[in-house]
């Protein structure tokens, strides 16, 4: 698939020496959702101010749909929509003035038809003649939104678009979301969210201390990374292991009624069978198995300490 | 260029005006129209005539750039820090926007509402003192150079500025003594001969000048000094915010 967004080792360090990020390289492909997971300071925002303008990059170079972010910002910003992390809206301004303002700021001619259908997809109709600080945490998100999507831009940048939002609320937007990426649009957010990622991104990319730890799809990333866990019940209690099972480096839970054993599911020998077996020959009998996947959480989490 | 966007700051910018509009118009005027009244009806009829005008006449193009300055002033720095403040300047810095079509936006609506205000003040005070201009050309091209200037160092200010304190040292610490000093109410031979020489290192001495002369075709500087004065000062404004915008100063990281 084309990619939409070319970054090619791409180093921010601020004026206090803070370095933000180190070296990324990452091609975003189009109409994908990619997710872009870090811890805070991770480097997350920053990476998007650069792509998106409002950051000046200390090395590295960004191209969006083949034009560079610096000599041709023009034609890159004109396809970028952005949602910012904070509620960062005028107050006193009335909504469909204040979408329509930055239809203007990207070059385009008013298009009210446009601006009513885009209030409409994200239920702001009713409140188009309302200022700012009249709505709720929820909609002024949605105002960022439609702010962002009035030029009608090819790429979509969502900084922590769940951030403070309940959770009916966070469920709408992702059906949002996902409704944009099948109009063409092209997504990237950045959440703390593991959840988030899961349930709407294609891929994921795992940021921390302003490096790329890994990028893949969401499934294989946990298929790849994850271990699998086989929870074996017994029906009578060990007080410990036979030494036939030793080397199988079980653990031995609820009080000696329980094992867990832990595979790599992508191999092709898990050593369930031989498990299996060697327990039925030390004597031990099965009251019950299940297996557990570990999660996107799982996997974020011990590549973050790892990093 | 990007004429959509100009528009849409100019616009934006002017509807902030309209949503204000007694900080924006009412306040300048009734304080100016107070001057007019006190200096100009009450005391000016007390004093002899200055270069050859009454006393209320004489303060009409001083308190108007008075006026004038402190506007394009405080107009343009708040407009451009207000967004700094509330974070949406954001969606200025993201748009496919250059540096100079971002300065036209908020200076061009800056200097529209200073001069609205200045036209305003100009029709006030022709009910409180006899108002006679010699060169209206002149005069509306000093006016207009002169919101554009303001706006411009205004605009600097803004851009420059952390928090509102600083916002507002400039025009109430150093502009507004330089324009009660720089011969707004009084010629400049009225002042011993010493502080005439250090007013001729006010610069506002020449703008106001430079107005007067517009007005009643008499001041204490050469018109042909005033002018070069303020175009002098527009460049070194339009170099500051160059420098300062294209290095994202305040603005970008």
């Amino acid at each position: 698939m084309q990619n939409i967004v070319s970054i090619k080792k791409l180093s921010k360090i601020y004026d206090n020496n803070f370095q933000a990020l180190n070296n990324i390289t990452l091609d975003i492909k189009k109409n994908e959702i990619i997710a872009l997971l870090g811890p805070n300071g991770a480097g997350k925002t920053t990476m998007i101010s650069i792509i998106c303008g409002i950051v000046i990059p200390t090395s590295g170079s960004v191209t969006v749909d083949n034009f560079d972010i610096i000599k041709d910002y023009r034609r890159t910003r004109s396809r970028i929509g952005l949602v910012p992390q904070e509620l960062s809206l005028e107050q006193f301004e009335y909504v469909f003035n204040n979408v329509s303002y930055t239809r203007g700021l990207y070059g385009k001619a008013p298009n009210p038809s446009l601006i009513e259908k885009i209030l409409k997809d994200l239920s702001l109709w009713d409140k188009r003649n309302s200022r700012i600080n009249e709505l709720s945490g929820g909609m002024k998100r949605r105002v960022l939104i439609a702010k962002a999507l009035s030029h009608e831009p090819s790429v979509l940048f969502l900084d922590e678009p769940s951030a403070g939002v309940d959770v009916e609320l966070r469920q709408e937007m992702w059906q949002v979301i996902k409704d944009l990426r099948n109009s063409g649009v092209t997504i990237i957010l950045t959440t703390h969210y593991i959840e988030e990622a899961e349930a709407i991104a294609d891929r994921v990319a795992v940021i921390n201390k302003g490096e790329l730890l890994v990028v893949d799809n969401t499934s294989d990333l946990v298929q790849s990374m994850g271990q699998k866990t086989l929870l074996i019940e017994l029906q009578e209690a060990v007080q410990a292991l036979p030494p036939k099972l030793e080397s199988y480096n079980l653990t031995v839970l609820n009080n000696g009624l329980s094992i867990s054993y832990n595979y790599d599911s992508s191999s092709k020998q898990t050593g369930i069978t031989s498990l299996l077996q060697d327990m039925k020959e030390a004597g031990l009998k099965l009251k019950d198995l299940k297996t557990e996947q570990s999660s996107l959480e799982n996997i974020f989490v011990e590549l973050v300490r790892e990093n | 260029m990007n004429f959509y966007a100009i528009r849409a700051i100019y616009f934006h910018e002017m509807d902030r005006m309209r949503r204000t509009i007694g900080q924006s118009i009412l306040s300048p005027v009734i304080s100016t129209s107070l001057y007019f009244i006190v200096f100009g009806s009450v005391i000016g009829s007390m004093i002899p005539e200055l270069d050859g005008v009454s006393y209320g006449s004489f303060i009409v193009p001083g308190l108007l750039m008075l006026t004038l300055l402190t506007q394009s002033i405080s107009n343009s720095a708040f407009g451009i820090f207000f967004p700094k403040f509330t974070g949406s300047i954001y969606e200025v810095l993201a748009a496919p926007v250059s540096s100079l079509e971002i300065i036209i936006g908020f200076v061009g609506a800056s200097a529209s509402k200073s001069l609205i205000v200045g036209i305003i003040i100009l029709f006030t005070a022709s009910f409180f003192v006899e108002l006679q201009i010699q060169y209206p050309l002149l005069m509306l091209f000093l006016l207009i150079l002169t919101c554009l200037t303001f706006s411009l160092f205004g605009f600097l200010i803004g851009l420059l500025s952390n928090n509102f304190e600083q916002l507002q040292v400039v025009p109430l610490i150093i502009i507004t003594p330089l324009v009660f000093l720089g011969g707004s109410l009084y010629t400049i031979e009225m002042l011993p001969e010493f502080w005439q020489k250090v007013s001729y290192f006010n610069p506002v001495v020449y703008l106001i000048n430079g107005m007067r002369w517009s007005f009643y075709g008499a001041s204490d500087i050469n018109i042909f000094i005033s002018v070069v004065s303020l175009v002098g000062f527009l460049v070194a404004c339009i170099v500051g915010v160059a420098i300062v915008i294209s290095k994202g100063y305040g603005i970008k990281n």
